[in-house]
């Protein structure tokens, strides 16, 4: 701690990284300041600027913050990775940190707002998440020129309301949230009617913690709409959830855990993810998942470079998982829903089993029954705290 | 302290940061919303408390004064569990109590659990798991204050005609006394702001107040009422101990003498 070179080192680096980031950190107050107003127009020009200009140079490392389990692994290997580091000569440092959106937000906050480095060049979000983290400035504008293979992006993900022109992000993965049951310990549930109130499943039953979810199928059930959420609707919602907690009807609200209750049969039906979904059917080809009939949801998890982060490495690397045959070999791992267009086409010619599962690569009509929900009414605290009550705290 | 203090007292959100504005009605609220919450962390404490006392009383007596030279070996039992991390020995119960697990058949065969019942996310496998995971913190004390006693005051007591029964309740236990006192609190106290064991083997009914905070603090960002209920749950916890170490009489217990 004495050592005076080691204090120097410190401040040094510290510095040049200040000066790298310099434009984004300088401009937060004023980014901070358009939130009020809730434009984004003035933050466009605020937070560009001097990071979009970064030097044209790649990084020895990428440093690249994801969820576990998220990315293709060969034993300890991973190889899109160790591809991505052959062809530009970049180390990447691939973190398996982010288990909840609420808690990694958490964990930078204090950082992020005071313009700070947070030693990370890419992590990964979702919608909601991402949208809170552009509205706040806690983000770079990705380097476009950079990133020609951006044009394979599905066109259904090209212009989200929070992020219009995919200016700060680039989509990971999508999946699709429905209804998971294990047909050894019960028929067909076909809706979320069903799974909240059939007394033959009382007790066996858990929702999802991720409010955007789990309300999301409650408000289609009740026949409302979840990408505009109207306050009425979202307490109706609520109360029809109140119910079934109170009635004992749902046994726990699970994140991703639901997946050994579901498979051991303690619980009979879940409201769960696609993707999750595909990889227990591996073990347990009893369990079966299905889209309620009155509507499922879809969500993507999105890149994002926070502050501090290497603008032109992570574009880089953004670049090289658009590449259709590079997107396949993670698809062929991860299992949720592939934003890359052409990755199909070359699944099939690597795993046709995958490229042809309808979890992995959904059809239209699926596609048309799933629906995003309002990434607002996502970070709404009123909404959060009825949620909270509900669920138990 | 101060922080959180200062932070209880303060309103306001993420998005627009936050002010102090001796915003009192957090506290309001922490009685008004979360009231049941409070009641049944301290009951579900308490019985935890009770029953772990009860398990490990004999147990640490046993170890204490029939350990012999398996001693050792008996202590390093009860700590070994603990070379696990609480997140896994928690799971593990899940395993164990599953629906369709051994427990639960053979519990449903006796008739002690009705044959659609179940056993996990039930208050009982809660109170239960909590008990567990604090119990070694109530029998260590225990046998540490009994293994310090003289074994010749004993005697000297059965000698003067008290038999085995008058024997242990005007003697050892008395004795004891410092290592009940000390593993009742290392095990209520922690119990009180447990959320693991609600989180994982419990419903939405059995949420303890450690659950909300944790929430209030994580998913709604509302930091301000999750201080205001930390400070309320250690106020409370602080006055519950103070009346306890009263009525056991601080000197006794410090000095454990009879």
């Amino acid at each position: 701690m004495t050592d005076p070179r080691l204090n120097d080192a410190i401040t040094r680096r510290q510095l040049l990284r200040r000066a790298a980031v310099g434009g984004a950190a300088l401009s937060l107050p004023s980014l901070l300041a358009a939130c009020g107003g809730g434009g984004i127009s003035g933050e466009t020009n605020a937070g560009g600027g001097a990071s979009t200009e970064v030097k044209q140079q790649l990084a020895d490392t990428l440093v690249f913050a994801n969820w576990p389990l998220y990315i293709d692994q060969k034993g300890k290997q991973r190889p899109t990775l160790d591809e991505f580091t052959s062809k530009t000569g970049v180390a990447v440092r691939y973190i398996e940190e982010v288990n909840d959106n609420e808690e990694w937000f958490g964990k930078y906050q204090a950082q992020l707002a005071q313009g700070q480095d947070i030693g990370r060049d890419i992590t990964v979000l979702t919608d909601w998440m991402a949208a809170r983290m552009v509205r706040l400035g806690y983000v770079q504008k990705k380097d476009k020129s950079a990133i020609p293979n951006e044009s394979k992006l599905v066109s259904t993900l090209q212009h989200p309301t929070w992020d219009e022109n995919r200016d700060y992000s680039m989509p990971w993965q999508s999946g699709m949230t429905g209804i998971a049951y294990n047909t050894k310990e019960t028929g067909p549930v076909t809706s979320i009617e069903q799974l909240l109130t059939d007394p033959n499943l009382k007790g066996k039953v858990t929702c999802l913690t991720e409010m955007p979810d789990c309300m999301g199928l409650v408000m289609q059930s009740n026949g409302d709409d979840p990408t505009k959420v109207d306050p009425a609707a979202f307490d109706k919602a609520i109360a029809t959830l109140k119910d079934a907690v109170d009635s004992g009807q749902i046994r726990r609200f699970t994140g991703n855990d639901y997946g050994d209750d579901l498979s051991s049969g303690n619980v009979a039906a879940a409201m769960a993810w696609s993707g999750d979904v595909v990889q227990l059917q591996l073990d347990n080809p009893n369990l079966k998942f299905v889209l309620p009939e009155a509507g499922g949801m879809i969500w993507t998890d999105n890149m994002l470079i926070p502050i501090g982060g290497d603008v032109f490495t992570a574009s880089t690397y953004m670049n090289f998982v658009y590449d259709p045959k590079v997107a396949a070999e993670i698809e062929d791992w991860v299992n949720y829903i592939c934003p890359v267009e052409g990755a199909k086409a070359e699944l099939l010619k690597i795993d046709p089993g995958v490229a042809k599962n309808p979890l992995i690569f959904p059809t239209e009509s699926m596609l048309a029954n799933v629906k995003s929900f309002d990434p607002e009414a996502a970070d709404n605290a009123d909404f959060k705290e009825k949620f909270q009550t509900v669920t138990g705290a | 302290m101060y922080y959180l203090g200062y932070t209880s007292l303060e309103s306001g959100d993420l998005f627009t940061g936050y002010t102090f504005t001796w915003a009192w009605d957090n506290y309001s609220d922490a009685y008004t919303l979360y009231r049941s919450h409070f009641i049944r962390s301290f009951e579900y404490a308490a019985i935890a408390t009770i029953v772990a006392f009860l398990i490990s009383y004999p147990l640490a007596y046993w170890i204490a004064f029939r350990g012999g030279r398996w001693k050792n070996l008996l202590l390093l039992l009860i700590i070994a569990p603990f070379f696990v991390t609480y997140l896994i020995r928690t799971l593990a119960w899940k395993t164990i109590l599953a629906d369709d697990g051994v427990v639960v058949s053979i519990l449903q065969n006796l008739h002690l659990v009705s044959s659609d019942g179940r056993l996990l996310a039930t208050t009982t496998a809660v109170v239960a798991g909590i008990t567990y995971n604090f119990l070694p913190f109530m029998a260590l004390p225990i046998y540490v204050s009994l293994e310090q006693i003289d074994t010749r005051l004993i005697e000297a007591a059965e000698d003067l005609y008290a038999n085995r029964a008058k024997a242990f309740f005007k003697v050892t236990f008395p004795l004891s006394l410092p290592g009940v006192f000390a593993g009742t609190l290392l095990t209520f106290i922690p119990a009180c702001g447990d959320f693991i064991n609600a989180q994982l083997l419990g419903t939405p009914q059995q949420q303890m107040i450690g659950n909300v905070i944790q929430r209030r603090f994580k998913e709604v960002a509302d930091y301000p009422q999750a201080a205001a209920l930390s400070f309320v749950l250690m106020a409370i916890i602080l006055t519950l101990i103070i009346v306890y170490a009263r009525s056991v009489g601080t000197e006794r217990v410090t000095t454990g003498t009879a």
